[in-house]
């Protein structure tokens, strides 16, 4: 396992370099530059701010430039937050994008196994069908609707926590509960399903007839087998939620990162958007590496060759 | 360990996979109808989607006609206007309907595309391994980590406006979980002994995929996809926001949510209504995916 | 009362000294304001959002500076003087003014702030906002070093200026941050982090402590400012929120004490609700649509924009969409400016019924009609706003002259791009002046100034009369002659004028001294917070 994480992780280079190529490309071909505003610059203006971002140049030039300043671990300054760079932007966003999205995840594989298992057990009981209509309610209502929702409830009307800013715990709680709740219904779903299939399997059926103890059945191998799927789906899923939500962001006022993939495209930020999408990209290819070894853990048919 | 239970090897693991086939889906469908949850399911999402594509009709007013003396008026049922007004003065319950024809629209084509590449892609992968299966999922990777939004205004100034780039821009991006889930189960999948047997047995690699590890993936695919269901429809109304998405006057469920809730305060009809009958059509397709996933669970017959 | 406070201050100081953790109880007044976008950069060079300005508005004084109401004041220079051709100004700078680490300011610092504004090297998007100043364009243009700025230091405490043409707005353009003088000790020691927290010397009320990116900006008293025994507040806290929503929750909620904006859906629930704190007044903008005079059909046929400006009902849309108070718009620069005559299109005096009947016979005149409508396409940039408007505005076409209006939305760079080629029929827009004068608006629509010129509008009459009013140095003379350019444009018709703007803030009832202006300055140095 050791040899082929090794080799998975020697394999991320061409595929870190084939992202930041198309990438490089694909958003220069987009229309609009990173200086156009409402008020259109006169040419030698236009011409000037060019030349100090060397986007005068050829693009192969700019691209071998850029792959340089890459490798030494300088991903530039950001064409629009222009007193930081991108390095700087990313390191100072990261921390509370991980905290905010770390503990929200972390909740979610919790409670959403949890109420998942439960589920399955008692399938077709009013728990179940409670528990599964909840996580519909979390699926169905998009968080640009219960993030304002829980701010004017709690935090104007009631006044029982603040309704944004980042720091203290208080402020915490709202924007990890508004993105925790979609996971959570994930989650659940996905464990319930695979659950019921696996509690009628044949080896489930032979274990129970065996006269192993139930919770013995049950967590160590029906659960384990059920995490197969809700794995899959954690790895690109924890990647997209501890770099940050553009939405959660906005909503509670929090200096995470998610808004840098939004904005950094809508403002045409070269710089920002290659630092930000190489950035997620190793998460990416890191986070499927862990799922892929764990697919091994959780069920040792699993083989690499 | 139980999981090499050797009641799995046995012959009767391999004939029912073999003679399946072309029973499947009508034994599926017999026992879907056995199961009331699913069927009241089935006949609530049809009466939505009747509501949608017929309805429009029988409100007696336009999808862009605006009523000057009535901007964001509450709901009316003696002035005419049942889900009341929007922001411009029209009628919501003509806006609400109209918009589920192109949500439902986009729920069901960006959903099967996404699912139609994601089980391929990810059963093949997951059944090659080794080389193709790396470079395969590298792809993947690739494609989580490139930038979506430019992709789509890409689309957008390449190809112009047009619906059908809604579905290929969503469906583009949303097959990726689906595949590697898909992938997950056949890794496991493929080491069971009825799958050696039937390699064994000379059958190609294409039907192997195609009759055997595809069924035994539909459990999880199922429940996915009505969980793609609901991201797939609000995602539209981002595409909008980047202009590929619907052009007022038309709007979509999403669309409407998304207004609503900046409104949410002053006039909740705005929000209440849509949200109410994504929800519905949502609780439906649950419903019908878990009777889907049960009546084709290979397990329990 | 300010001794009052220097003893409190003296107090708590003692009581800090014998209870070092009481040290909170010397009570620092803070001001939380919401601040709308994070900062693209606090170099006055560089920055060209209005959320910038705000801050480097509180921590930068130019030589000019606006008081509390936003009309100009003396700032570093105490006096000045204008030669009779109107070509030479001379500064007198006050002899006490420092940088907040103590260096003194001189006339040395601002030719050297200004020469590095129209530097190509710096790359200044602003950079022409000083090209009145003799040699500043050519600079600019690479065409001469930048040395040959034509500023001049007297003495360390006069500085002279001389311009290439009589500017009758120079003064006020000096209030523009551009022109702000900034620390060349601090930029050539710390070179692009000059701005950061421990790095940035300013010479205005306030100096930076925190930055955080995204999360807020904190600044503090400069205890060195000219004026700080007048400024009654300690510290300021910008936060960069940008859903006006979620501002306004935030304000609700106690968490600010002004905010950027309103949400526009919100405004009558305001009115109604939190009336004493809400601030609304008029703004110095312009909200229009641009017609694409490039194009036939509205090429070659001036009057068929008129019928199109005409048959939109701005009473109505005020009324019901916009809600904002905002003011109907029958000329392009917006009221306000001192001295000048407002100008208004010919049928501006008739009745909304009148304007569609004479709308109608236009179009019928051009051989438009039920067989053959008008068809239109109109272009907008995302956002609610906007769609509202363009929605109404389409509605009323229609339901009004039976012109079929297809709706296009584009993302704002997008747009921009479409705008900038005129690949549109019709487009929105709006201009906000950037100094207090009409050339800030006519400026626009010169045939001479390129992709900016939002219709692909040239007249030569227009062009003259803006030149001519360039070199006119007698104020009434030239906002006659100004006057006379705008009257040409609105027979023209290349822009439909739609509502002035106006400006919403949440302003708490514990901040006393905030004064609604035309330029919307609040400078914090003016505001009292009181419990």
């Amino acid at each position: 396992m050791l040899t082929y994480a090794a080799r998975r992780l020697l394999g991320a280079i061409p595929t870190l370099l084939v992202i930041l190529t198309i990438t490089f490309f694909l958003i220069r071909l987009a229309p609009g530059g990173p200086f156009d505003g409402e008020r259109t610059l006169p040419a030698e203006i236009e011409r000037n701010l060019a030349a100090a971002y060397h986007l005068d140049e050829p693009l192969p030039l700019q691209y071998v430039r850029y792959l340089g300043q890459v490798l030494q671990g300088d991903f530039g300054p950001s064409f629009k937050y222009k007193d930081f760079s991108v390095t700087q932007l990313i390191w100072s966003g990261f921390p509370v994008s991980l905290q905010l999205g770390g503990t929200a995840m972390l909740l979610a594989v919790v409670i959403g196994t949890a109420l998942g298992a439960f589920a399955a057990l008692r399938q077709n009981s009013g728990l179940d069908y409670g528990v599964m209509g909840a996580a519909m309610v979390g699926i169905a209502v998009p968080n640009f609707v219960i993030a304002p929702l829980l701010t004017l409830v709690l935090g104007v009307h009631l006044g029982w926590l603040p309704t944004g800013g980042w720091g203290s715990w208080q402020q915490m709680l709202l924007p990890v509960l508004a993105l925790a709740l979609p996971q959570i219904a994930y989650i659940a779903r996905m464990t319930r399903a695979s659950m019921i299939e696996l509690l009628r399997s044949n080896f489930i059926r032979t274990a129970r007839a065996k006269g192993l103890p139930e919770r013995v059945t049950i967590f160590r191998h029906a659960l384990k087998g059920a995490l197969l799927p809700v794995v899959s789906y954690l790895g690109p899923a924890t990647a997209a939620v501890i770099t940050g939500s553009v939405v959660i962001e906005q909503i509670f006022g929090i200096p995470g990162i998610g808004r840098y993939f939004v904005q950094g495209a809508l403002n045409r930020d070269y710089t920002l958007v290659m630092g930000v999408v190489i950035f997620y990209g190793v998460l990416i290819i890191v986070f499927n590496l862990l799922v892929d070894l764990a697919y091994g853990l959780l069920d040792p048919r699993v083989r690499y060759d | 360990m139980v999981m090499n239970d050797p009641s799995l090897a046995g012959p009767g693991a391999v004939r029912p996979m073999t003679v399946r086939g072309r029973s499947l889906w009508g034994d599926a469908g017999r026992r879907l109808l056995r199961n009331k949850a699913a069927v009241a399911a089935v006949i609530i999402l049809l009466l939505v989607v009747l509501a949608c594509f017929v309805g429009p009709l029988l409100v007696p007013y336009e999808l862009d006609e605006i009523f000057w003396d009535a901007i964001m008026t509450p709901p009316d049922w003696a002035g005419g206007h049942l889900f009341g007004t929007d922001a411009n003065g029209r009628d919501l319950l003509v806006r609400t309907l109209n918009g589920g024809q192109i949500s439902l629209m986009v729920g069901l084509v960006a959903t099967a595309v996404s699912l139609t590449i994601g089980v391929l892609y990810g059963a093949t992968a997951g059944y090659l391994g080794g080389r193709a299966d790396s470079v395969m999922m590298r792809l993947v990777d690739v494609l989580y980590s490139l930038p979506f939004m430019f992709f789509v205004i890409l689309l957008m100034v390449f190809f112009g406006r047009n619906i059908v780039l809604i579905f290929v821009a969503i469906g583009a991006v949303e097959w990726l979980d689906m595949a590697r889930i898909v992938r997950g189960q056949t890794l496991s999948i493929k080491r069971k002994e009825f799958i050696e047997a039937a390699r064994a047995g000379g059958v190609r690699p294409v039907s192997i995929i195609r009759r055997h590890i595809i069924p035994n993936t539909l459990g999880p695919v199922v429940v996915y996809m009505t969980l793609t269901v609901p991201k797939v429809i609000l995602l539209e109304s981002f595409l909008s926001f980047l202009g590929l998405g619907v052009q007022e006057p038309m709007t979509s469920w999403g669309v409407l949510i998304s207004e609503g809730a900046a409104n949410m305060e002053s006039s909740w009809w705005m929000l209440v209504f849509p949200a109410g009958f994504l929800a519905v059509t949502l609780f439906s397709l649950n419903f019908i995916g878990d009777g889907i996933r049960d009546a084709l669970d290979p397990k329990d017959r | 009362m300010r001794n009052f406070r220097k003893f409190l201050t003296c107090a708590g100081l003692a009581l800090a000294l014998t209870l070092p953790a009481a040290a909170s109880l010397r009570a620092e007044i803070v001001l939380k304001r919401g601040n709308g976008a994070e900062p693209e950069s606090l170099d006055p060079a560089i920055s060209t959002g209005v959320p910038e300005s705000f801050i480097q508005i509180d921590i930068f004084e130019g030589l000019v500076h606006p008081g509390p109401d936003g009309t100009l004041r003396p700032g570093v220079a105490e006096s000045w003087q204008v030669s009779d051709d109107g070509l030479t100004y001379t500064f007198k700078l006050r002899p006490d003014a420092v940088w907040s680490d103590g260096s003194p300011l001189t006339a040395k610092d601002f030719i050297y702030s200004w020469a590095r504004m129209v530097d190509p090297a710096t790359a200044s998007n602003y950079a022409f906002i000083l090209w009145p100043i003799r040699n500043a364009e050519q600079i600019t243009k690479g065409e001469m070093p930048k040395d040959r700025l034509a500023a001049e230091a007297v003495d360390d405490h006069t500085l002279k200026v001389t311009l290439r043409a009589p500017t009758a707005y120079f003064l006020q353009m000096l209030m523009h941050h551009s022109a702000y003088p900034v620390p060349r000790q601090a930029i050539e020691k710390f070179g692009p982090e000059w701005t950061r927290p421990g790095n940035i010397v300013t010479n205005g009320a306030y100096t930076i402590q925190e930055w955080v990116p995204q999360g807020h900006i904190k600044a503090v008293k400069n205890p060195r400012f000219r004026d700080a025994a007048s400024v009654q507040i300690d510290i300021v806290y910008y936060y960069p929120v940008e859903e006006y929503g979620t501002e306004l929750k935030q304000f609700r909620a106690g968490e600010l004490h002004t905010t950027y904006d309103v949400p526009q859906e919100q405004i009558p629930w305001l009115e109604q609700n939190m009336a004493d704190q809400f601030r609304n007044s008029p703004y110095f903008g312009t909200y229009y649509y641009g017609i694409n005079v490039t194009r036939e059909p509205f090429k070659s046929n001036p009057k068929l924009r008129h019928a199109l400006a005409m048959a939109l009902d701005r009473d109505i849309l005020i009324k019901q969409i916009t809600k904002g108070g905002e003011f109907p718009a029958y000329g392009w620069v917006p009221p306000g400016v001192p001295g000048y005559e407002q100008q208004q299109v010919s049928w501006a005096g008739t009745d909304q019924k009148t304007r569609v009947a004479d709308a109608k016979k236009i179009l019928a005149d051009a051989g438009f009609d039920k067989s053959n409508p008008l068809k239109v396409e109109l272009l907008y940039n995302t956002n609610d706003n906007h769609k509202k408007i363009a929605i109404a505005i389409a509605g009323m076409w229609k339901q009004f002259l039976g012109v079929e209006t297809s709706l296009r939305n584009e993302e704002w760079k997008v747009y921009l791009e479409s705008r900038n080629k005129k690949q549109f029929e019709v487009m929105r827009a709006a201009w906000i002046g950037d100094y207090v004068d009409p050339y800030s608006f006519l400026e626009l629509l010169r045939g001479d100034i390129g992709e900016q010129n939002p219709a692909g509008y040239s007249n030569k009459d227009y062009d003259q009369a803006a030149d001519k009013a360039a070199n006119e140095k007698d104020p009434a003379a030239r906002f006659k002659l100004l006057a006379e350019a705008e009257k040409t444009l609105l027979a023209d018709m290349p822009i439909i004028p739609i509502y002035f703007y106006t400006q919403q803030h949440m302003v708490s009832d514990s901040v006393k001294g905030w004064q609604d202006n035309l330029m919307d300055w609040h400078p914090t140095r003016y505001l009292r917070v009181e419990k």
